[in-house]
């Protein structure tokens, strides 16, 4: 039957997704870092009751306001697709996806968009302190939002907290805390949301650059850069730290998505991490060839990454695919570990659940309730192996790790260059002479997009290292998507980007407008 | 009522003193309509609520297309 799936339109399926979530990713980060920077700003204002910082806040409440206007709703059209072009994955997600979702409606919007309201309307009509209120619970709320769908993506990546019940088809949720704080969910939205704590850095300085480079209101930029370059470096930091949390995790529930990031081929115990490399193109799996054409590598570093561990033995794709080896936990001693079964071990384990799910529907109609229990203890027993049984081959376990690769490294060295320019402007601007620096400004002003690019790298890193997985090793792409004519996924697919650009662009002349008329008393609503 | 009254004026007057927010809401409006009244009715229809009524047939159906599809 997998056959006869239009492979094309799963192709398409998965390149909407991709599109309407890497536009949907260019409007959030800012809201989520700039709503706090505006938080600060104003309380700066109100704590010194100084009308100059009054000024610098409104400005970039309307650079919020317009990005946070520009970015409304583009995620309801991811919501469209999971019901259009992946309604088996919509079913069997069950409510795991449809609680936290609710929530975020619910709660985290109308918290956003009540507050909203008296931070743009509220100047000189509602107290300092009640607006200056508004403005960080509109912070809060926006962070909030992040939340919920982030835990959802979390779940993906690592599902756990709910069993899956024959009858319907579903995953029933069984504990939400245990979803709510896995180790995957609370790192991801961690590291998710000072990504864009640090975008939003990168773009107040960025613009208060310009203004320097033009000789214009100065004060504003250079009190802008304070502040954007102290929350820059304090969240990069947390940012590194939440990054290296998340790879702990992935090292735990994702070893393959860990081994592509990596490129690492041929496991090794006191794996090194590779600083800088370029991947043999022509490197396939089990060949035996040298996985780089150069590289440089930290000794040990990817086994204390990935285990805490510098003697931990890192899996490679090789390793994942044969099986054999026993997965390294630094307090369970090797004679309790068991080894790991080969991905054709999985395969034929993941074909015994499905058609344990087979025999149980049939022994369920014929009443027959003796074989009815019989196959669904067989399923509970091969349940974690579900998805594996779609697979034709076990090199299809394998993400495409030349992207991954290149994607990680790339998000990393940026993120590293992220911090020395915090590190840079705020020594010049202590120094007194950050106006003199043109190259600086210069350099500032281009590493906006460079946020965009390390954060959108992150995504990639995230969705396509799972792949074939939608959740990991429960159900691949080919079972999730819905049988709908590639023909209508690739004319929406069209009319997306049509949409996105058209939306991009309105921002950005809008956001090019406001910048050029910059900050002025009266400001603008 | 006079709270109502005051919350109306609040909102009344904010919308009123709009400046740029007059052109985004435009956008958002526009963008609101393009999403709900045109991609998500001619579209984005729900490939399960358009072919079955109940959820025992969505639950069925997909749990039979989870196994031919192995």
């Amino acid at each position: 039957m997998i056959d006869q799936i239009d492979l094309s339109m799963v192709d398409w399926a998965r390149a909407q997704f991709a599109l309407t979530a890497i536009y949907h990713w260019l409007f959030v980060p800012l809201t989520l870092g700039l709503s706090f920077i505006v938080a600060i700003m104003e309380t700066i204002y109100v704590r010194t009751g100084n009308p100059e910082w009054k000024k610098i806040t409104k400005f970039w409440m309307i650079l919020f306001g317009i990005n946070f206007a520009i970015g409304i709703a583009t995620g309801i059209i991811l919501e469209f697709q999971f019901g259009t072009n992946w309604s088996n994955y919509s079913w069997f997600v069950g409510d795991i996806f449809g609680a936290p979702l609710a929530i975020e409606g619910i709660m985290a919007f109308f918290l956003e968009s009540t507050f909203i309201a008296i931070m743009f309307f509220g100047w000189n009509k509602v107290s300092k302190g009640f607006h200056l209120a508004s403005s960080w619970l509109t912070a809060i709320g926006a962070n909030l939002s992040a939340l919920w769908i982030l835990v959802a993506n979390a779940w993906m990546q690592n599902p756990i907290g709910m069993e899956f019940n024959p009858d319907t088809a579903r995953n029933e949720m069984v504990n939400f805390w245990e979803i709510l704080f896995s180790p995957m969910a609370v790192n991801k939205f961690l590291h998710t949301v000072s990504n864009g704590y640090v975008i939003a850095s990168l773009f107040v300085i960025g613009i208060s650059a310009w203004f320097l480079l033009n000789k214009r209101h100065v004060l504003t930029a250079k009190r802008s850069i304070l502040v954007a370059a102290i929350f820059g470096i304090i969240t990069s930091m947390f940012l590194t730290f939440t990054g290296d949390g998340s790879a702990y995790t992935v090292a735990q529930k994702q070893p393959m998505k860990l081994a592509a990031m990596e490129g690492l081929y041929e496991g090794k115990a006191g794996a090194g991490l590779v600083a800088f490399g370029i991947l043999n193109p022509s490197r396939n799996p089990g060949d035996g060839e040298d996985p780089f054409l150069m590289k440089i590598e930290v000794p040990r570093l990817l086994s204390i990454l990935g285990y805490r561990d510098a003697n931990a033995f890192v899996p490679g794709v090789d390793n994942i695919i044969n099986g054999g080896f026993k997965p390294w936990f630094k307090n369970i001693p090797d004679e309790e570990r068991e080894m790991t079964y080969s991905v054709a071990q999985k395969i034929e384990r993941g074909k015994l659940a499905i058609s344990a799910l087979r025999d149980y529907k049939t022994a369920s109609k014929a009443g027959d309730t003796i074989l009815a229990t019989i196959s669904k203890k067989n399923l509970e027993e091969n349940f974690a192996y579900f998805g594996y049984g779609y697979l034709n081959k076990p090199e299809s376990v394998i993400p495409n790790v030349q992207l991954t690769f290149y994607s990680f490294h790339l998000m990393v060295m940026l993120g590293i260059y992220f911090i020395l320019l915090f590190i840079v402007v705020l020594y010049f601007l202590n120094h007194g002479t950050i106006e003199k620096q043109r190259w600086l400004l210069w350099a500032a002003l281009w590493t906006i997009p460079l946020g965009y690019l390390a954060s959108q790298a992150g995504w990639v890193v995230a969705e396509v290292g799972r792949q074939p997985w939608v959740i990991q090793d429960l159900l691949p792409t080919i079972a999730a998507v819905s049988m709908v004519e590639s023909a209508s996924v690739k004319t929406t697919f069209w009319i997306f980007a049509a949409l996105f650009t058209a939306l991009l662009i309105a921002e950005v002349m809008i956001m090019v407008r406001q910048i050029k008329i910059g900050p002025n008393d009266g400001g603008q609503k | 009522m006079k709270l109502l009254n005051s919350i109306w004026r609040f909102y009344y007057d904010g919308f009123q003193a709009m400046t740029v927010g007059r052109k985004l809401w435009l956008v958002i409006l526009i963008k609101f309509f393009v999403i709900f009244f045109v991609l998500k009715l001619f579209f984005f229809p729900n490939f399960l609520n358009s072919r079955f009524q109940s959820d025992t047939e969505k639950g069925d159906y997909v749990r039979e297309q989870l196994i031919i599809r192995e």
